[in-house]
């Protein structure tokens, strides 16, 4: 097996500005980087990273079956339609026994084999559980980079309260089934709650707009608005037939609404959350490799050991992990 | 690096409709630990291409019962190599005679497996032969 010539940092930025060009091979060996953690994605991602944030990037979540994937492509034609490029990031489960996947959103969103401004990619979570793989949100920000306008984030089958999406995406659209539950179900804590647009999809079948209405209903604000109180979120509720296209036209307008309403913060919460959540995610993977640095190894293993027999508490034995690695720099 | 899946596409090029098959691969490869992208029936090899390039497989996995694999999946190898994937491992399955086997692998098909072929024996081809992609 003979590896690509040059540093890591050289071949990122090889790669980067291939992708940024146009070269879709690169794009898709940069995802592929991404997805796998290799030094190359690191150096790409500090390259790319000020060059993203233009695109409009939007969650689709929902349970297995309600028509995510059919949604996702019927929305793609839309947007074509009104010129605008697309990429897309599909995940769909990684099996907790053997680590395979089976990924099959691309069945239904195989008309773009010609067209430049569509890229679809599929991932699988490989062991995460929030909905999303960890690497879906730096995907999307390499996609973003690359030029696309907008960036479809379709979760895995997700139940009541795989709510990363949100945090993941500019605006989160919320997929129901006709007649998935009461009224109670829509009262519940959790993924409706993330929602800034909720889709009734099947839209006909018996039931659809008794569905919305229900939603709508019980999702409204449960009292008047306190004093001085950021105003209650209230999601729009819209009813599509993605498999004839129905209501996806009104779906576009809804999102491109919500876009321009969050515009109106300097830093929308949903961008700070991201934020917050990529960062997060470096600093727990550059606090582990200290502690697996030479230097720290062996009181690590040491601490962990100590856990594992039940001699100490993680409590105690991550402060004084925190302590060591003060000491050190000190 | 290393520990990470091989991730294979399963594509049915051409006209029949006889799935059966590229779904129990799909599924039984899953279950090898493959990461496997299942595109459905009625493929172009340009359709097939561009999820290739798209998904960064190491491996094309072709499935045909219709007879037309001389024209199909020459076609398929041939962008392959034109797009730059000349290294992405393809393998055929289904009904293949065995007159036709020489003249693909000649086209570029690695692997040809016939009715009663075994998912492990699959499964063990594609990990003795693919260059997993690097970046």
């Amino acid at each position: 097996m003979t590896g690509p010539a040059g540093s890591p940092a050289d071949r990122a930025a090889a790669l980067a500005d291939a992708a940024r060009a146009g070269d879709r091979r690169a794009l898709a060996r940069l995802l592929t980087a991404v997805e796998n953690h290799t030094p190359v994605a690191e150096h790409a991602l500090r390259r790319l990273y000020p060059l993203a944030g233009s695109a409009h990037l939007v969650g689709i979540t929902g349970p297995p079956g309600a028509g995510k994937s059919t949604l996702v492509a019927a929305l793609i034609a839309e947007l074509r339609a009104a010129g605008r490029s697309v990429a897309v990031v599909a995940v769909d489960p990684s099996s907790p026994i053997t680590g395979g996947a089976l990924l099959g959103d691309r069945v239904r969103m195989q008309s773009y084999a010609s067209d430049d401004g569509v890229f679809i990619r599929s991932m699988a979570s490989r062991g995460h559980a929030g909905g999303l793989a960890a690497t879906s949100t730096t995907a999307a920000t390499v996609f973003d980079a690359a030029g696309f306008d907008t960036v479809l984030l379709e979760t895995v089958g997700t139940g009541q309260s795989e709510v990363e999406v949100a945090a993941a995406a500019d605006t989160t659209v919320v997929l129901e089934a006709p007649e998935m539950g009461d009224e109670v179900q829509a009262i519940k804590a959790g993924l409706l709650e993330v929602a800034d647009i909720v889709v009734v999809n099947k839209g006909d079948r018996p039931g659809a707009q008794r569905t919305a209405a229900q939603l709508r209903a019980m999702l409204s604000p449960a009292g008047p608005a306190t004093d001085g109180a950021p105003p209650a979120r209230r999601p729009e509720v819209l009813v599509t037939t993605a498999m004839t296209g129905d209501g996806v036209p009104q779906l576009l307008a809804a999102l491109d609404r919500h876009r321009i309403e969050g515009r109106h913060d300097a830093t929308p919460a949903a961008r700070r959350a991201r934020a917050a959540a990529q960062v997060r995610a470096v600093l727990v993977e550059r606090l582990w490799d200290r502690l697996d640095a030479p230097g720290m190894r062996v009181a690590t293993a040491d601490a962990l050991d100590a856990v594992a027999r039940h001699d100490t508490d993680p409590y105690a034995a991550a402060d004084r992990l925190l302590a060591a690695l003060g000491r050190e720099e000190g | 690096m290393t520990d990470r899946p091989l991730k294979v596409l399963i594509a049915k090029p051409g006209l029949d409709g006889h799935d059966r098959g590229a779904k129990v691969l799909a599924r039984g490869l899953r279950d090898e630990g493959f990461e496997v992208v299942y595109t459905g029936l009625r493929q172009t090899p340009e359709m097939i291409v561009t999820a290739a390039l798209q998904e960064d497989v190491d491996v094309v996995g072709l499935s045909i019962l219709s007879g037309a694999h001389m024209t199909l999946v020459p076609r398929v190898c041939a962008q392959l190599r034109e797009k730059g994937l000349g290294d992405v491992l393809v393998t055929v399955g289904g009904i293949i005679p065995d007159d036709d086997i020489e003249p693909l692998r000649t086209a570029g098909v690695a692997g040809v497996f016939g009715p009663g072929t075994t998912i492990r024996e699959v499964a063990d081809f594609i990990r003795a032969n693919a260059t997993p992609r690097e970046a």
